[in-house]
């Protein structure tokens, strides 16, 4: 690892001033003869990115131009163009990949957010076919943000590729008991399932009765409600016909509860029922007609709108079922 | 019973309306100040910046701070002659992000001969892999938004013919959702900005057939928090930029009427910075080009007159799509 690793360290020492690179002229930024923009950076920036353009000009494969690459990227890890060459770099010089796993793992820590450190890990797990770490890693990145998108899909990606299933609705599971409300929990679980066991009726069952449990114990959680409904997707009766979502969602109705999400999912059901010919003379165009007005004004009125809307296109379908035929 | 709901309180005294002149310096000045070091850390996306600022600027009815001569000449320079794509600036590799950034900037001048345009098609149609999907550079990220560069690029030099469009709205179509959202690849969570990549990608190759409008019309919805912005997944924060991603979207599926426009017009217009101008993600933090052009696109699908018309699925003044003839799918109310 280089002496000069940080640019934060007091012994920072320009590369315009290291004997070792005083065969390089250095490149500055050339924005065109008239320069559409004016630019100054900051004495540490301009030195490095100068000699960085100076060796990929040059096409220079060398411990130097690594080093180099390792300020570069610390200093600008979202600058892609520094990934790709360090790669071409590490390629060429037949580097230990390991030691930069734990490279880009400490910018990741630091700068999580970021598609250019993300993608050269998996690049390196892809060329080391070692997934070993990659749980732990995005572990560590979700502790401290639990929907970070990045870490989820590099997640996904080293559970679909090296099959690393076992344990992950345990670890969805955590999550959950600690934010029940975790959206991008609730989508991996749908993941695991429809890549292992599938949505058959036995997994279903379980599934319905774990988030049934969820719900029950936060009733507004916009993605417990529809991760269920995503359940239903799989249940050919549909929505409104499942007894046990039935007897539930009633039994919280009864019991006072008005969460919207209780509500829409009641207008879905009655909507689905009237659709079919209305089956189910519980679930009637009236109760849903009633429930949109109870939404718009009392329980969701920052989707006042929305509801109004549906509480058209309700009218205009019975309209037209009284009017047609 | 309270519900803790992640969100934000508007200050008192939110401007009326659009700070045109603020905004036209702030865009216009925007990395020529002295020392600006975020604007030398951002050459990285340099010519999306650009497609930012001017496309802000049109829609404000400005006039760019440079000749059309010279933002042509600099973006001819940025393509690479060997790929065909378009890097973010000079000494960069191409990307087919900058890619369509420069076409749109190109077609809103009116001046697309500035550049090797089957080089760009080229480009483009190379990245397209063999389950349909596209890669972002030759590195091989693969992602949801790339399909929408690929078919926006493309569309806007009316070359569609170019790629596997079937094999593309199939990869498309294996990321919808269980809640009717997308994601960025199969079963990946859905999340705003990539439901407006996809929903843009049906859009330009008319095909939103394949989108469950009520459900995803109302997860988009659900994004209305009670300050009346908009966040871009369940209980996150609101943040302008998804003001035009959920709007577009909503545009795109006819359900613009669902929102609460007023609240969300207040939002927006509480996110200008009324000292150095410009649009921030939140009331009182910084402003930026990105926030800034999300920001005004926003005000003009909500009707505002002042600023020009918007078209929601290129994010382009819709005069240019006209004079383009392009007719990007729009589903009616």
């Amino acid at each position: 690892m280089s002496d000069y690793s940080s640019d934060e360290n007091d012994d920072y020492v320009l590369y315009k001033n290291r004997p070792e690179w005083s065969d390089i002229t250095p490149l500055a930024q050339d924005d065109n003869e008239e320069p559409i923009v004016a630019i100054d950076y900051t004495e540490n920036f301009k030195d490095c990115y100068d000699y960085f353009r100076a060796i990929v000009q040059k096409k220079e494969i060398s411990e130097r131009a690594l080093e180099l690459t390792q300020t570069a990227a610390n200093l600008n890890p979202a600058n892609y163009t520094v990934w790709q060459y360090r790669r071409d770099i590490l390629k060429g010089l037949d580097k230990d990949l390991h030691e930069e796993l734990e490279f880009v793992e400490k910018i990741i820590l630091k700068q999580s957010k970021n598609y250019q450190v993300w993608h050269h890990r998996k690049v390196l797990v892809e060329w080391l076919k070692d997934p070993s770490k990659e749980k732990y890693l995005t572990e560590h990145v979700l502790s401290k943000d639990a929907k970070n998108y990045h870490a989820w899909q590099h997640r996904q990606w080293v559970i679909k590729t090296f099959k690393l299933y076992d344990g992950e609705l345990d670890y969805v599971d955590l999550l959950l008991k600690d934010d029940i409300r975790n959206n991008s929990a609730w989508n991996q679980r749908y993941f695991v399932i429809n890549n292992t066991t599938g949505f058959t009726e036995e997994v279903l069952r379980q599934e319905i009765e774990y988030t049934l449990s969820r719900i029950r114990e936060i009733t507004e959680n916009e993605s417990a409600w529809n991760y269920l409904r995503g359940l239903l997707l799989h249940d050919k009766a549909g929505l409104s016909n499942n007894t046990t979502v039935k007897a539930f969602v009633e039994e919280l109705y009864e019991s006072n509860n008005r969460s919207p999400f209780l509500l829409a999912i009641i207008v879905d059901m009655c909507l689905e029922q009237v659709g079919a010919g209305g089956g189910d003379s519980n679930y009637s165009a009236k109760r849903a007609v009633e429930l949109c007005k109870d939404l718009m004004e009392k329980f969701d009125t920052v989707r006042a709108n929305y509801w109004q809307h549906m509480l058209d296109s309700i009218g205009s379908e019975s309209g037209e079922g009284t009017s047609g035929n | 019973m309270a519900t803790i709901i992640k969100d934000i309180t508007l200050q008192e005294n939110i401007p009326q309306n659009i700070l045109f002149e603020k905004h036209i310096d702030f865009i216009k000045e925007y990395g020529q100040k002295e020392n600006n070091f975020e604007y030398a850390m951002t050459d990285y996306l340099r010519i999306s910046g650009m497609y930012w600022g001017l496309t802000a600027l049109e829609l404000m009815n400005a006039s760019p701070p440079h000749t059309i001569e010279e933002i042509s000449d600099y973006i001819k320079h940025c393509q690479d002659p060997e790929s065909g794509g378009i890097s973010s600036c000079l000494n960069h590799d191409p990307h087919i992000l900058h890619t369509l950034s420069a076409v749109q900037i190109l077609c809103m001048y009116d001046n697309l001969k500035a550049i090797d345009v089957e080089g760009v098609v080229k480009y483009v149609k190379n990245l397209q892999l063999p389950n349909g999907s596209f890669t972002g550079d030759k590195w091989g990220e693969v992602d949801t938004r790339f399909s929408f560069c690929a078919v926006a690029t493309l569309s806007l030099l009316n070359r569609m013919d170019a790629i596997d469009v079937n094999k593309a709205v199939d990869f498309v179509a294996s990321c919808k959702n269980f809640d009717g959202g997308f994601g960025s690849r199969p079963l990946s969570e859905s999340h705003a900005g990539l439901i407006y990549c996809c929903l843009g990608f049906l859009s330009v190759t008319n095909r939103l057939d394949i989108v469950d409008r009520d459900k995803l019309a109302w997860w988009l919805c659900e994004r209305q928090l009670p300050s009346g912005g908009l966040n871009g997944r369940p209980e996150k924060l609101p943040d302008v930029c998804y003001s035009w991603w959920v709007l577009s979207s909503l545009t795109i599926l006819g359900k613009l009427h669902c929102i609460d426009a007023n609240a969300l017009k207040k939002f927006i217009l509480a996110c200008q910075d009324t000292e150095s101008g410009g649009f921030a993600d939140r009331p009182g933090d910084i402003p930026d080009p990105f926030h800034t052009v999300f920001g005004i696109s926003a005000l003009s699908l909500l009707g505002n007159d002042t600023v020009q018309k918007v078209n929601p699925t290129y994010c382009m003044p819709q005069h240019v799509i006209d004079r383009l003839q392009l007719k990007p799918q729009i589903l009616d109310n």
